[in-house]
Order: structure tokens, then C-alpha cells, then sequence
């Protein structure tokens, strides 16, 4: 850490000796004279193309190096799309790597499609309830307009995806489930899903089995906080979709003048002599500008709004998990209550009271230790995100910087009569 | 009667000033080559040419601008902007300037000024005025003339166009110039006695010219298809740059939406909460610099609409070629439509039509002395128009010479003044990325050290 600050004091320093004031520059010549040294080259002060960017990713890096011991590692790519008769649909490679006693082989790789994922998904609601299960991207695409199999959709769901599986693998009770284990190690996971294995815990089946309208007396204060941060967290997020996607059909507009922009220029150097190369130099420039541009948004579109709507779909499945930490809270209360008032029982409480009891205290020892796992992992991950923001901006300035700063000698440059 | 050269009577007494721009006008390199330029060369014409006096440096400058009401010329209340004219000179040993004339002037006076101009000097491109008009809007800008950022844009470019008036080698020695510097009152009065509208082409006169001339100079005829060209151009340019700026101004401001939505999100944050905060202000600044950008390539468009005007002032040389290129045809013409008639009186053919040849016809031949007395008006008529077919000859030369010579001028003006736009303007560019950058990277400095990662909690 002490390294990554020296290098960013380093950086921050550097950026200080930038021109402050950009109003009226008439004097063209001066403020030049700042950029270009007489033998040609460029200042060290002045961000190379690579210098801003890469720090920033030298800061991320430093912080994945804190990785603890890992014995399992779990990876989904290679996207392939499969054409039959009744249907077309897209499978991705999972490849596990792992030395854990569960698999009985080093390494697996198997294929699966997004259904597989969905049933996993479920299998893990069912036999895990008290934990937080990480969010699936969406099922079912409502624009409408989006085609399911094009590159930039397929490569989103994939990154999703794979994130999926490393949020479980991460878990340390959900990532020993057996059902994800077939998940990853089955040849044919049909098979599996029709056999219906249902390896239900303690916890689990009576979870199943508790019915909906006992009412609530106390909410313990940490449960009720984490539900109201919830419900501000998603309806903050959900502003931020929206105006990231404001932003976006913003720039692409900006992009459409700006494409009409540029060819002016050079449509213009065609009528000039001395001023011919200087404009065709701006509309190359403006023409850089544009295609920078159009990387930024599409950058925003496929980095920054998937993480945005999983985390939105993450609190929507912890609010139900809530919800259920709550049913099971109000049954163990009532059941206490119904024996309080009857004064013929013994003092001792009895069996199935206690088993609620028990069922309530590990419902909310494991919610509460998964809660903390998600404030990290929030955390990290949106820190990561504003970085990545951060720096695809930069990059794109960086950009634009190189492209109007190699032109600056083009324009200074003193013609010859022809 | 057209002027190629302006008249000794025009020119100001007793020396005349060599001007010299104010210095935050971006024109001192290029002023200071016109002038070197002038002294140099002498002015293109020959008639001004005085000994070199020891020359007063002055400086004009266009200071403030003033919300005025008064009665027009239909006795009806009106409200107009004033503009301050401060004239300095700058004494040559110290460099320190001293206030030498300061007056008022509204835009219909620079309109007429230049007016006048365009009439006595035919032959030179003479320097564009700011638009009447705010065009070439985007959203934001108001296209009201009372709007206080058109009215300071339009008094910059009032006196830029003072300046270039006064750094041009001939223009700046005339003396209804001077007295617009100098004189408040009764200058309108002044400048209409010189009855120079009258002396202007009219319209119809130029138009009729331009279709029906059969020989004008070449170089004309290319310099007004550029011109043209120029005009459609630049006027491309500058709506499509609008609605860029439009266009640009709705992205930033749609990122000032993110602040107050990250504010509230850091409310509710304990470790991540400084670090949003810090994006959200972020965003604020990052919207709010929109403004600042946008008014300095408001300038640049400015810059660009001088020679979009300019282009106009181009044609108009060319037109003033024509015209006078027709007028020489038409005389030519004339001259030898007399001379055939002589011939053919002298000789008793007749090949072309005229009236008398009719008349003759009908009422009989003409008798020998009539016929003599004919023959002796056309021959007069003949000597007149050819002394006159002459001179014209001579001015419509001279007026080329001189046209082509200020054309030249203007043309190394142009590519100087165009690169120098288009350098500030990449200037401006590199410095906004510049500045974006560096506001990234401050922002993303707080987000890191404040956003602690899991395994290590911030103490």
C-alpha cells in the first residue's frame, strides 16, 4: 500500500504543473511553447498515452494480489451457439479446477447453458434458505430490441455468469453445496435434474415447511436496518441505471454531430492551399475524437449498467430472504407466546418451541455473517467499478489529448510559397 | 463616377498615424507585419505616398458597452447599446500610452462608417462588421441583441474591426476613419455630406453587370467561385458546430444529475461513503465546466464568422470588377457601333439598322449637308468616346492592380489568422482533456483510500 501511494503522489504531482486557465487564449503561441520543447519532444509532465490508465490499473492490481488460499477455481467462457430443430441457444465452457476431497477428479470441464444455471440457482433457494444467493443476470431481455445472440449481449452474460459461479465459490458453506457440485462436475446434468436430488438440510426442510401470516412483534434493530439500507440501496442504484443510460443515449447523439463535424474540415481543405493540411489535420483529429468516444460508451454500456442491475436483482432476492428470516422469527414467537399463556405446562419449554428457536438463531447467524461477505464484496466490487469508470475515462481523454497534440506542429508549421 | 484611389482630400491631416493594436487583441503579430508591410512597401497606390513623418503609435480599443434609450428617427422611444472608443497614443521612447479621444458610438454608426468605405475604396476587401444578428445558435445562447454575452462578444468584434481598419496600409489614412475616432458629434452629418451614397452602385446596376459581362479577369471569376464556396462552407461549419455544442451541453449536464443521486447513496454508506461522496462532487464540477468550454469555442466561432463575412466582402470587389468591366465592354461597344455608322455614312452602305437609316427611307434621302453634319457629330462623338475608352481602360486596370495587390494581402491575413484560430483551438482542446484528467485522477485518489477493502477496515 505504502508503494501504490508514493506512485500516486508521484502522478498527483506531476499533474500539477497543468495549465490552470483555458479562457480567451489568444495566446496561442505562448501556451505551446508549454507543450512542444524546441527539439520536438514532449515534456515529462505531460501524461504519456499509457501513464494516467495504467496507474490506476497498478492500484487494482495491488488489491486482488490479497487473494486468501484458494482450493477452488471456477471459470466460464467460451461461448458457443448450438442450432437444432427446435430451438437455438447459446452453451458456455465452466471450467473447475480444485483439490477439495468433494471432487474426485483435479480438474473438470463441462458445458452448460443458461437453464442450468437458472435450475442451480433454485436448487441452491431451496436447499441453502438462510443464505444469500448471488443474483442470475436477467432471464428474459425486455428491450425487446436486443438480439440474444450478438457478441456484446452474449460476452455481458457471460461476465455475469462467471461471476455467478465465483460468488459461490467464494461462499464458504454455499460453495461445498452438493448440488453445485453436480452443477460443475456432471456430464449430463438432465439426468441429474430429472433424478430430483434433494439434499435437504435440518434447516431447510422445515424452512420448507413454514407457513406464511405469523406476524412479527420485534424486528431485531440489525435486521430492520439492512432492510431499509435495501430498500434505499436499490432505489439509488436504480436512479444511477437510469441516468447512465441517459448519459449513453446522450453521447450517441453527440456522436452522430460530431461524425457530421469532422468531414467539414476537410471538405473545407479541399477549396484551400496554405490551409489544406491544417484542415484536413482538424477533421483526422475530430474523426479520432469521435471513434474515442464511441469506445467510452460502449464501455459504459457493456461494464457499468450490468453491475448496476445485478446489484438492483441481488437486493431483491436478499429482501425476500428477509422476509422469510422474518416468518421463521414470527412462527418461533408465536409458538412462544401460545405457551406462555397456557398456564398447565410445565416451565420447561417444549421440544418443537426450542427447534424454532434453534431454526430462528441460525437463520440469523447466517444471514448476518452472509450480510457482512456482501458489504465486502459490494464494496470491493463497486469500488472496482468507479476505478474502471474512472479510467475508461481517462483513457478516452488521453486520447483525444494525443490526437489534437500531434496536430499542434502540423498547424505551426511555416509553408513554403507554392 | 467611380474612385480607384482615394482623393488627397480624404486623407487626414497633417501627419499620417501609424496604428497600432491593442495588446489583448490576438492581432499584434499580424498587425505587426501589416504595418512593417506599409512601411515597407508604401501603400499600393502611389498618391499617398508623404515622406516618412515620425510616426505616433496609436491604440484603439473598444472598452465598454451601455444600455441606451432614445428617440429614433420617427420621434419613437427606443432602447440601443452605446460602445466606448478609447483612442491612445503611445509615446515611442516609454511605451506609456495616454487617452487621447473617447467617445460613444452605437452599431448603425459603425454600419454606416463602413458603408462608406465599401463605396470610396472599391478596389479593397474592407474588414467585416459583427452580425447584426445573433445565428448560428445553440440552446443555450440567446438570440436577443440586448442579451449581455451577445453584446460582449458583439463589442470585441467591433473592435477587431476597428483595429483591422486602422492596420490596413490605405484604409487607416482616411479621414472620415479619423473622425470617427475622434469627432462624437456631427460625424453622421459629416459623412453624408460626402454624398457617397449617391455615389454608390446601385444594386440593379451590379446584378445586370454580373450576368451580361463577357470578359472579366480570370482571376476574378476564380475568386468569386471561391468566395461562394467559402461562404457555404464556413456557414456548414459553424450550424453543425452549434449543434455539437448543443449536443455536448446536454452530456455534461445529465452527468450533474449523478451528484445528488451519489450524495444520498453515501448517506447510507459507512466505508464507501467518503468515497461516493467524493464521486458525486466529482460529477457537480464536471457538469458545471461545461460552461467555461463552451464560451471559449464561442470565441472560435467568432473567429470563423469574421471570414464567413469576410467572404461577402470578397465578392463585392469582384462585383465592382464586373461592373466595371462592362462598363468598359458597353463603351467599347458603343465606340465601335459609332464607328460603323460613320463608315457606312461615308461610304453610303448601309449594313446596320438606325433610326435615321429609317426615317430616311420614308421621308426621303438626307441631303449631302446633312449628311456631312452627321458624319462630323459622330466623329466627334468618336474622338470623346475613344479618350474615354482610354481612361476607362486605365482605371479598370488600375483597379485590377489594386484590387489583386490588397487581395493578396488579405490572403496571407486569412491563412494567418485562420491557423492561429484553429492552434487556440486545439489548444483549448488539450487543455480541457488536460483538466478532465487531472480532475479523474483527484476524484479516484479519495475513492481509493477511502474505500476499504475487505481484510483491511479504515482505523
Amino acid at each position: 500500500m505504502g508503494l501504490s501511494c508514493a506512485m500516486l503522489g508521484e502522478c498527483i504531482d506531476d499533474q500539477m504543473t497543468l495549465p490552470s486557465s483555458h479562457s480567451r487564449s489568444r495566446k496561442g503561441d505562448r501556451e505551446v511553447q508549454d507543450l512542444i520543447l524546441p527539439n520536438g519532444g514532449t515534456p515529462a509532465g505531460t501524461a504519456s498515452p499509457a501513464s494516467s490508465s495504467s496507474l490506476l490499473n497498478r492500484l487494482q492490481l495491488d488489491d486482488d494480489m490479497d487473494g486468501e488460499t484458494r482450493d477452488l477455481f471456477v471459470t466460464v467462457d467460451d461461448p458457443k451457439k448450438h442450432v437444432c430443430t427446435m430451438e437455438t441457444y447459446i452453451t458456455y465452457r465452466i471450467t473447475t479446477k480444485s483439490t477439495r476431497v468433494e471432487f474426485d477428479l483435479p480438474e473438470y470441464s463441462v458445458r452448460r447453458r443458461y437453464q442450468d444455471f437458472d435450475w442451480l440457482r433454485n436448487k441452491l433457494e431451496e436447499s441453502q434458505p438462510t443464505h444469500l444467493i448471488p443474483p442470475l443476470p436477467e432471464k428474459f431481455v425486455v428491450k425487446g430490441v436486443v438480439d440474444r445472440f450478438s457478441e456484446e449481449f452474449v460476452e455481458t452474460r457471460r461476465k455475469a455468469l462467471d461471476k455467478f459461479l465465483k460468488r459461490i465459490t467464494d461462499h464458504p458453506v454455499l460453495s461445498f453445496n452438493e448440488h453445485f457440485n453436480v452443477f460443475l462436475t456432471a456430464k449430463d446434468l438432465n439426468a441429474h435434474k430429472k433424478q430430483g436430488m434433494a439434499l435437504l438440510t435440518r434447516v431447510g426442510e422445515s424452512v420448507k415447511h413454514v407457513a406464511g401470516g405469523y406476524k412479527l412483534r420485534n424486528r431485531p434493530l440489525e435486521f430492520a436496518a439492512i432492510g431499509e439500507y435495501l430498500d434505499t440501496f436499490a432505489l439509488k442504484l436504480g436512479t444511477i441505471d437510469r441516468i447512465a443510460q441517459r448519459i449513453i443515449k446522450e453521447e450517441i447523439e453527440y456522436l452522430v454531430e460530431l461524425r457530421e463535424y469532422g468531414p467539414v474540415y476537410s471538405t473545407w481543405s479541399a477549396l484551400e492551399g496554405e490551409l489544406a493540411e491544417p484542415l484536413e489535420g482538424v477533421s483526422a483529429c475530430i474523426g479520432n475524437c469521435s471513434t474515442a468516444l464511441e469506445e467510452l460508451t460502449d464501455d459504459m454500456t457493456e461494464d457499468f449498467l450490468p453491475v448496476l442491475r445485478e446489484y438492483i436483482l441481488y437486493s431483491d432476492s436478499m429482501k425476500s430472504v428477509l422476509k422469510k428470516r422474518d416468518q421463521v422469527q414470527a412462527e418461533y414467537e408465536t409458538k412462544l407466546e401460545a405457551v406462555a399463556l397456557k398456564k398447565e405446562e410445565r416451565p420447561k419449554v417444549p421440544a418443537d418451541v426450542e427447534k424454532c428457536q434453534d431454526r430462528m438463531e441460525c437463520f440469523n447467524a447466517d444471514l448476518k455473517a452472509d450480510m457482512e461477505r456482501w458489504q465486502n464484496n459490494k464494496r470491493q466490487d463497486f469500488r472496482q467499478l468507479l476505478m474502471g469508470m474512472a479510467d475508461k475515462n481517462i483513457q478516452y481523454y488521453e486520447k483525444c489529448l494525443m490526437a489534437w497534440e500531434s496536430i499542434i506542429p502540423l498547424l505551426q508549421e511555416k509553408q513554403e510559397a507554392k | 463616377m467611380e474612385q480607384a484611389a482615394p482623393d488627397p482630400e480624404r486623407l487626414w491631416q497633417p501627419a499620417p498615424l501609424e496604428p497600432l493594436s491593442h495588446p489583448d487583441a490576438g492581432l499584434e503579430s499580424m498587425v505587426g507585419e501589416e504595418t512593417k508591410g506599409a512601411r515597407d512597401e508604401g501603400p499600393g497606390d502611389g498618391t499617398m505616398t508623404e515622406n516618412n513623418f515620425s510616426l505616433k503609435k496609436i491604440e484603439i480599443s473598444v472598452s465598454e458597452a451601455e444600455k441606451r434609450t432614445g428617440r429614433n428617427a420617427m420621434n419613437m422611444q427606443e432602447t440601443y447599446t452605446a460602445y466606448l472608443i478609447e483612442t491612445r497614443s503611445v509615446e515611442h521612447n516609454d511605451g506609456q500610452s495616454v487617452l487621447t479621444d473617447s467617445l460613444w458610438r452605437r452599431y448603425s454608426e459603425f454600419e454606416l462608417l463602413r458603408n462608406y468605405l465599401l463605396v470610396y475604396y472599391p478596389h479593397i476587401v474592407v474588414p467585416p462588421l459583427p452580425e447584426k444578428r445573433a445565428e448560428f445558435v445553440w440552446h443555450k445562447l440567446s438570440a436577443d441583441n440586448m442579451d449581455p454575452d451577445f453584446v460582449e462578444r458583439r463589442r470585441i468584434g467591433l473592435e477587431n474591426f476597428l483595429l483591422r481598419v486602422a492596420s490596413h496600409p490605405i484604409l487607416c489614412r482616411d479621414k472620415i476613419f479619423y473622425l470617427f475616432l475622434t469627432q462624437e458629434g456631427n460625424w453622421k452629418e459629416t459623412v453624408n455630406e460626402t454624398g457617397f451614397q449617391l455615389k454608390a452602385d446601385s444594386r440593379l446596376k451590379a446584378l445586370n453587370a454580373t450576368f451580361r459581362v463577357k470578359n472579366p479577369d480570370k482571376r476574378f471569376i476564380e475568386l468569386k467561385h471561391y468566395s461562394d464556396e467559402l461562404q457555404s462552407v464556413i456557414s456548414h461549419l459553424l450550424r453543425v458546430r452549434a449543434r455539437v455544442a448543443d449536443r455536448l451541453y446536454g452530456v455534461y449536464k445529465v452527468h450533474g444529475n449523478y451528484g445528488r443521486v451519489f450524495s444520498e447513496w453515501s448517506a447510507i454508506e459507512k466505508e464507501m461513503g467518503d468515497g461516493l461522496q467524493s464521486a458525486g462532487h466529482h460529477m457537480d464540477v464536471y457538469a458545471s465546466s461545461i460552461d467555461d468550454i463552451l464560451e471559449d469555442e464561442e470565441h472560435y466561432a467568432d473567429q470563423l464568422k469574421e471570414y464567413l463575412f469576410y467572404a461577402e466582402a470578397l465578392r463585392a470587389v469582384c462585383r465592382k470588377h464586373e461592373l466595371m468591366q462592362y462598363d468598359l465592354e458597353m463603351a467599347a461597344q458603343d465606340l465601335a457601333s459609332k464607328k460603323q455608322q460613320c463608315e457606312e455614312l461615308a461610304t453610303g452602305t448601309v449594313r446596320t439598322f438606325s433610326l435615321k437609316g429609317m426615317t430616311t427611307k420614308l421621308f426621303g434621302q438626307e441631303t449631302p449637308e446633312q449628311r456631312e453634319a452627321r458624319i462630323k457629330m459622330l466623329e466627334e462623338q468618336i474622338k470623346e468616346g475613344e479618350q474615354q475608352l482610354k481612361s476607362k481602360n486605365l482605371e479598370g486596370r488600375e483597379f485590377v492592380r489594386n484590387a489583386w495587390a490588397d487581395i493578396e494581402r488579405f490572403k496571407e491575413q486569412k491563412n494567418h489568422d485562420l491557423k492561429e484560430a484553429l492552434i487556440s483551438y486545439a489548444v483549448m482542446q488539450i487543455s480541457m482533456c488536460k483538466k478532465a484528467i487531472w480532475d479523474v485522477l483527484k476524484d479516484c485518489a479519495v475513492l481509493f483510500f477511502f474505500c476499504a477493502p475487505s481484510g483491511r477496515k479504515k482505523s
